[in-house]
């Protein structure tokens, strides 16, 4: 009897070992918003709106982790200090892939940050997502173009508003290159086809970098070059019709604006700088793919205003008169100006006033001013309520202009809007193999419609 | 209340969380012990069900329910509210990258098996009473300890087409054969070799447990059979093959099951070092992408259902091999 005592008490404190470790583990990744209105600052006036929120919280649930995520959580530090509510940050990467989970167990936060507008379709389809409270849809319809209003729209009815946005038309390079070899910038596409040959007869280096690898996402760079080029060389009627699949995937006009795209992207002497072969860009990091314009291995590379932070992380100083600058992607028709973008909309889950309060707050001016003075680079935001100057890097500042240009017709990345087969899989699957296999743009084209869902 | 225990915020609060967990499983482990006390007097039947309940119970809740609800769900549309039927294998089917997942997933459960046993077979022969078996077997037996993930981010460096080793070596030998600016092959993108080399990766991992299987089998062979063996006039290859291989059947064949089921299931390795792009998916890796990227809770569950349709044969020969082996003893 004793010494089953003795192993049973052994067993019990195996079991104690074990749960304290689970208990350890099972602490959430989140942190707290800031202390509730110990210090309330003078400035409190904008708040007063909100009313007197002590002791009420409000999670909310985002893509944004490390210093992205902190300055996030730094951006709502004004809100709980002046109202007195705790705002309850959670920030992962795998939203995308655990959030409809999190909503049919009914355990989702009360506001989350939707990256893709497709997802949050599909998020507001399960019927959990409740319509925008009347303040907010009158800060959409005040700040936001009604472009914007319709990526967070289903049927008309307003569910989520827009927070960050990204410009995608850009192309980086290097001033004192162009100087140096007495390259300009080019005004439309054409240009920029001439001055590719240019730099390429030069024979100093190749001129583009490109880089597709992202894991398992990898192809999205090449997705936004192709709605890149449909939007320039098929225009962006049809390529809203093309994102709707009004017209199919394999339409010629697609098929044109992909060839029109090899006309650089495979041609051999024209990619891949300082890298390799054509082959080569499907497996070269998107993140590693830009920097060799830096050391004047490569003279132009196409990506998101984001890309600037890798440019700062690596050392350069990123400005119109710096190390490294972007232009506008040029449109054969110098004068339309279509912009690929993207960005995130904050649906509610819960409708307490504290929650409507801060859903308010995150569609208004004040927020988006806060979170630009919150961020050292990398964000911005198509809220026209914006004060430009508090933007901290050129680029941002440069991306919000673009944005903010009434000339120009922004569309929202296709692939973030296609159905998930498509935008998350077989798109990406396809443009892999146009660079690893140098498959055909027709047979791409054709893949992508075979696997539409029917 | 209910906010306080479930979402502490505080130190405190986290910490009066954690004594609360642990007293909770403290007093349900007391409860199952003390049952298990009681027999003596009791059937032993009594206290078999008083052991078998926990892990009964994680079975039901942990395995059979969600098996359930996945073959539910196969015949459901992508958010699982309609019934389609056959809809979902159907699109499966007929989808050609599919069936070179499916070309793939077989080539991982035939080759990695084979090749894992047969070089932790050949290995634990030959290190068998050798000056160095223990650090030799060590050898064999590291990889066992890095996870799956950490192995494959140290062999995609491996393959690097700019800084790996294999490039690098390859273009050095090809160099010196006299290749003018030899250029490596991409290892992991040109299929359908790059599935072997996703392959390296799991047999690496693997031979170490089949080494090591195997070689406690071959340390368990009685010597008074060698010996006859010696005696009948066997020696080298010949005692191997008709001696040793019959004496360790069991382990072998328990072996090559227990890898071919790990090479079924391999995810991992294919997530982390390409993504299933290439042509080189397997079937797990279809089932994440079409579940949680493509949001398809259908195709994802019809995929689950085929793995699992897939394993269930293996698994029954392994099963009836183990009571063989306990027939014999």
């Amino acid at each position: 009897m004793k010494r089953s005592t003795t192993k049973a008490a052994l067993a019990a404190a195996t079991g104690l070992a074990l749960a304290a470790g689970m208990a350890a583990c099972g602490g959430t990744n989140g942190a707290d918003g800031g202390d509730a209105a110990e210090t309330p600052k003078s400035d409190c006036a904008a708040y007063d709106q909100y009313g007197d929120l002590k002791g009420k919280s409000i999670s909310v649930y985002t893509t944004f982790v490390d210093i992205e995520g902190a300055s996030y959580e730094e951006s709502f530090k004004p809100f709980s200090e002046c109202t007195g509510a705790t705002i309850k940050y959670e920030g992962s990467k795998s939203l995308t892939a655990d959030v409809l989970g999190r909503i049919e167990a009914g355990a989702v936060a009360d506001l989350v940050a939707f990256p893709q507008p497709g997802l949050l379709q599909q998020a507001i389809a399960t019927g959990k997502v409740l319509e925008a409270p009347a303040a907010v849809a009158a800060n959409v319809d005040q700040y936001w173009t009604a472009s914007w209003r319709d990526y967070g729209s289903v049927d008309g009815k307003l569910y989520a508003a827009p927070l960050g946005a990204s410009v995608k038309s850009l192309v980086w390079y290097s001033p004192s290159a162009f100087d140096q070899a007495g390259y300009s910038v080019p005004e439309t596409w054409d240009e920029l086809l001439d001055l590719t040959k240019r730099i390429a007869d030069d024979g100093v280096a190749k001129p583009w970098c490109v880089g597709i690898a992202d894991g398992d996402a990898t192809g999205w760079v090449a997705t936004d070059w192709v709605e890149d080029l449909v939007l320039r060389s098929a225009g962006p009627e049809v390529y809203d019709q093309w994102v709707a699949h009004e017209i199919p995937f394999n339409d010629p006009r697609i098929v044109d604006s992909l060839k029109e795209m090899s006309k650089i992207t495979r041609d051999g002497a024209y990619v891949n700088a300082g890298i390799g072969d054509i082959q080569s860009i499907a497996a070269t990091m998107w993140s590693d793919a830009g920097t060799p314009v830096m050391d004047g291995q490569c003279f132009l590379h196409r990506q998101a205003s984001f890309y600037g932070g890798y440019f700062t992380d690596a050392g350069a100083k990123v400005a119109e008169n710096g190390d490294i600058w972007a232009f506008y992607l040029p449109s054969s028709d110098p004068s339309t100006k279509p912009i690929l973008g993207g960005g995130d909309f904050v649906a509610a889950f819960a409708d307490r006033p504290e929650v409507v309060a801060f859903q308010t707050f995150l569609s208004s001016p004040e927020w988006a001013n806060t979170k630009a003075k919150a961020t050292e680079g990398g964000w911005t935001t198509a809220n026209s309520g914006l004060e430009k100057g508090n933007l901290k890097s050129a680029v941002d500042q440069l991306a919000f202009g673009l944005l903010a240009d009434p000339s120009a017709e922004f569309r929202f990345d296709g692939s973030d809007l296609m159905p998930g087969v498509i935008g998350a899989d077989a798109f990406f699957k396809q443009m892999t193999s146009y660079f690893a296999e140098g498959k055909s743009e027709q047979a791409v084209a054709d893949a992508i419609e075979a696997a539409w869902p029917k | 209340m209910d906010a306080l225990l479930l979402h502490p915020t505080t130190i405190g609060g986290k910490l009066l969380l954690m004594v609360i967990a642990i007293a909770l499983f403290a007093l349900v482990m007391a409860a199952v012990l003390g049952l298990a006390q009681l027999p003596k007097r009791q059937t032993r039947g009594a206290a078999a069900a008083v052991f078998l309940f926990p892990a009964l119970a994680l079975v039901c809740f942990g395995l059979i329910y969600p098996a359930l609800v996945t073959i539910k769900n196969s015949f459901y549309d992508q958010t699982s509210t309609s019934f389609v039927g056959l809809k979902n294998f159907a699109t499966i089917l007929s989808s050609p990258e599919f069936l070179t997942t499916l070309r793939n997933t077989v080539a991982w459960v035939i080759l990695v098996p084979l090749l894992a046993t047969g070089i932790g077979l050949v290995y634990a022969v030959l290190v068998d009473h050798a000056r160095v078996e223990k650090f030799a077997k060590t050898l064999i037996f590291l990889p066992m300890a890095i996870s799956m993930v950490g192995a494959s981010i140290i062999w995609k460096f491996v393959y690097d087409d700019r800084v790996g080793i294999l490039s690098r070596a390859y273009r050095a030998v090809a160099g010196w054969l006299g290749a003018e600016d030899p250029t490596a092959p991409k290892w992991l993108m040109d299929a359908p070799w790059n599935t072997f080399f996703l392959m390296v990766v799991m047999i690496w991992i693997q031979a170490g447990f089949a080494m090591t299987v195997l070689s406690a089998a071959i340390k368990a062979i009685p010597d008074d059979i060698i010996e006859a063996g010696r005696l009948d006039g066997l020696t080298g290859v010949k005692l191997f093959r008709w001696v040793t291989v019959p004496m360790i059947r069991p382990s072998l064949v328990v072996v090559l099951t227990t890898v071919a089921m790990t090479a079924l299931k391999a995810f991992d390795i294919v997530r982390t070092m390409q993504g299933g792009h290439f042509h080189a998916s397997v079937v797990a890796n279809d089932f994440y992408t079409q579940s949680f990227n493509n949001h398809d809770k259908g195709v994802g569950a019809a995929l689950a259902v085929l793995l699992f349709v897939i394993v269930v044969p293996v698994i029954a020969y392994n099963v009836h091999q183990l009571r063989k082996a306990e027939d014999i003893r």
